[in-house]
């Protein structure tokens, strides 16, 4: 059934990188399996932009199962008969989690009152999260795109709190490609009449068509050109002729709105603009003094880094930057490139050799 | 160690325990698992073919895809106490610049290779004027990933010139040891080098 997530309230201020605190934070989260008695079989699982807690359970609006079921589960790579999974709605984000459309201290939204945040603010929420937990250190910490992101964040600054590190279709660092699309996606719900600078909140309309354009935009990076062409060609929508109009003609059209109009139901509008800034912000070499391998100097953690071929938002090369730099500092690191055609969402569809690293991975 | 092919399991059981080793074209990790399983070797891999390194991960070994020519570049000096690269010199763009990094990254170096003058190699070339398809070179020279064919006596010339130092020598022939005149008799060699 799907419920509310547990909530645990942060009793000490957030500290943030972009300076200030968060007072009276709240994290949301779902856990699977049981914590053994000495704490060593936690998996903490890192969820991708628009990605949510219910990993493995039904999404309380959308009625759908958990974004990762086919990975989490009894008997699955990630088994909750071993392992105690825990996945907790980042800050910043809109599924019980502090963030914008939270209430600030004088009882009305945050709206563009909230602190820009950065992913390593996410991983700190997600620390004190352990630390409420009692878990000292993770058998593994796992995350896919933006999760990938907050795992190699906390191997980076809390290199204590994970014994292994497994990254999927992720990046060290933002590229220009990458800032540049999400600021289409952000001036596309910042055009829109309904955002209202962010107070929108007690409107009747919220800025829905610019969120779904950016939803749309940013679902075309996450497949493959071949996906696409293998999914709608030039195929037409419910006619057989073009309609000389602006109507959906092509299926792809069709699809791209249908996931905008959908998207729009379970996410928050300003959550978009602060989680896709937190991303363009990320550099992790940035953040220590310019060189990614001082990032990772004198970790004990195991890494595992995957990459798909068709992959072009955070392609191969991003993973290899990263492993060049593992290498460097002298982890214990391994790379695998996989041959799927879904593109950068392949990391959540069905491609078995995933299924299978992930398990000797974490094993 | 008997599963091991004979010029990994020669590296094998000269490799310390409890060392660091990197093999450079791991291929399915057999000689990493058994490294780490009968000696506590901290024992990391390099493999161009994926499906290898997925099965190579698969089994919990630390193992990353890419190409030896280029991915040991990134590796720190002597971070490794061995580096291990078995018949894979032969089908390096620059074998000698190869030999440089392995002995760069490791403290000492294992390679072993098919001997092209063995005498089957040999009487296949001067007998019967075409190049040689063996037990030991068996994919004929259009498919062969081999492109820089060596001898025992060429790789002691090589060690020479780059001032390598041959700690240790095997010397193998239908995966038996073999004692004397090398260069003639033995169809795969491993050398152990430093520098």
């Amino acid at each position: 059934m799907a419920g509310a997530s547990q909530v645990l309230q942060l009793t000490d201020p957030l500290p943030l990188d972009g300076g200030g605190e968060l007072h009276g934070a709240e994290i949301a989260f779902e856990t699977y399996g049981t914590l053994a008695g000495d704490g060593s079989n936690a998996i903490l699982l890192c969820h991708a932009l628009t990605g949510d807690q219910y990993v493995a359970s039904p999404h309380p609006v959308t009625g759908k199962p958990g974004w990762w079921e086919r990975m989490v589960g009894p008997g699955k790579p990630i088994d909750t008969d071993r392992y105690f999974v825990i996945c907790a709605n980042v800050v910043g984000s809109c599924m019980g989690s502090t963030g914008p459309a939270s209430e600030a201290p004088d009882g009305k939204p945050y709206a563009m009152r909230f602190p820009v945040i950065t992913i390593r603010d996410m991983v700190r929420g997600l620390v004190a999260l352990l630390d409420g937990l009692g878990i000292d250190k993770l058998h593994a910490v796992v995350g896919g795109s933006m999760g990938g992101m907050q795992a190699l964040s906390l191997a980076a600054n809390w290199p204590d709190r994970a014994e292994r590190v497994l990254v999927i279709a992720s990046t060290s660092r933002h590229s220009a490609q990458n800032i540049a699309f999400h600021e289409l996606g952000r001036q596309a719900v910042m055009a829109d009449p309904n955002w209202h600078q962010g107070d929108y909140y007690a409107q009747e309309s919220q800025p829905d068509s610019g969120l779904a354009v950016a939803r749309m935009a940013a679902h075309i990076t996450y497949l493959s050109e071949e996906a696409l062409t293998g999914k709608f060609g030039r195929n037409l929508q419910d006619r057989d002729t073009k309609s000389f109009g602006f109507d959906a003609d092509f299926q792809v059209e069709s699809y791209l709105r249908y996931q905008g109009s959908g998207f729009t139901r379970r996410f928050d509008a300003n959550s978009y603009l602060y989680i896709t800034r937190a991303m363009d912000y990320f550099d992790l070499a940035e953040e220590h003094g310019g060189k990614l391998a001082n990032a990772f100097a004198g970790t004990e953690a195991r890494f595992c880094l995957v990459s798909f071929d068709s992959d072009w938002l955070y392609p191969t090369a991003e993973s290899r930057h990263v492993v060049h730099a593992l290498n460097a500092a002298g982890a214990a690191v391994s790379f695998v490139e996989l041959s799927a055609p879904h593109g950068h969402d392949s990391f959540l569809l069905d491609v078995p050799a995933l299924d299978r690293v992930v398990k000797g991975f974490i094993e | 160690m008997s599963a091991l092919r004979p010029d990994l399991a020669a590296i094998a059981s000269a490799i310390e325990p409890g060392t660091r080793v990197l093999d450079i074209g791991c291929g399915d990790g057999a000689l990493l698992a058994e490294l780490r399983a009968s000696k506590g070797v901290d024992a990391r891999g390099i493999e161009i073919d994926g499906g290898c390194v997925e099965r190579c991960v698969a089994q919990g070994l630390s193992v990353v895809q890419g190409d030896a020519d280029s991915a040991l570049a990134d590796y720190p000096d002597k971070g490794f106490d061995y580096t291990v690269l078995s018949q894979t010199l032969q089908t390096a763009r620059r074998p000698d610049l190869m030999l440089d990094q392995l002995l760069r990254v490791g403290k000492q170096a294992f390679v072993s290779f098919p001997n092209f003058a063995h005498w089957r190699t040999r009487g296949a070339l001067m007998l019967g004027g075409r190049m040689p398809v063996t037990r030991s070179i068996p994919v004929s020279w259009y498919e062969t990933q081999n492109i820089h064919h060596v001898t025992v006596k060429d790789f002691r010339e090589l060690a020479r010139e780059k001032n390598a130092r041959i700690e240790r020598e095997w010397f193998f022939a239908n995966e038996k040891p073999v004692s004397g005149a090398a260069n003639l008799r033995a169809e795969f060699a491993v050398f152990l080098l430093s520098r």
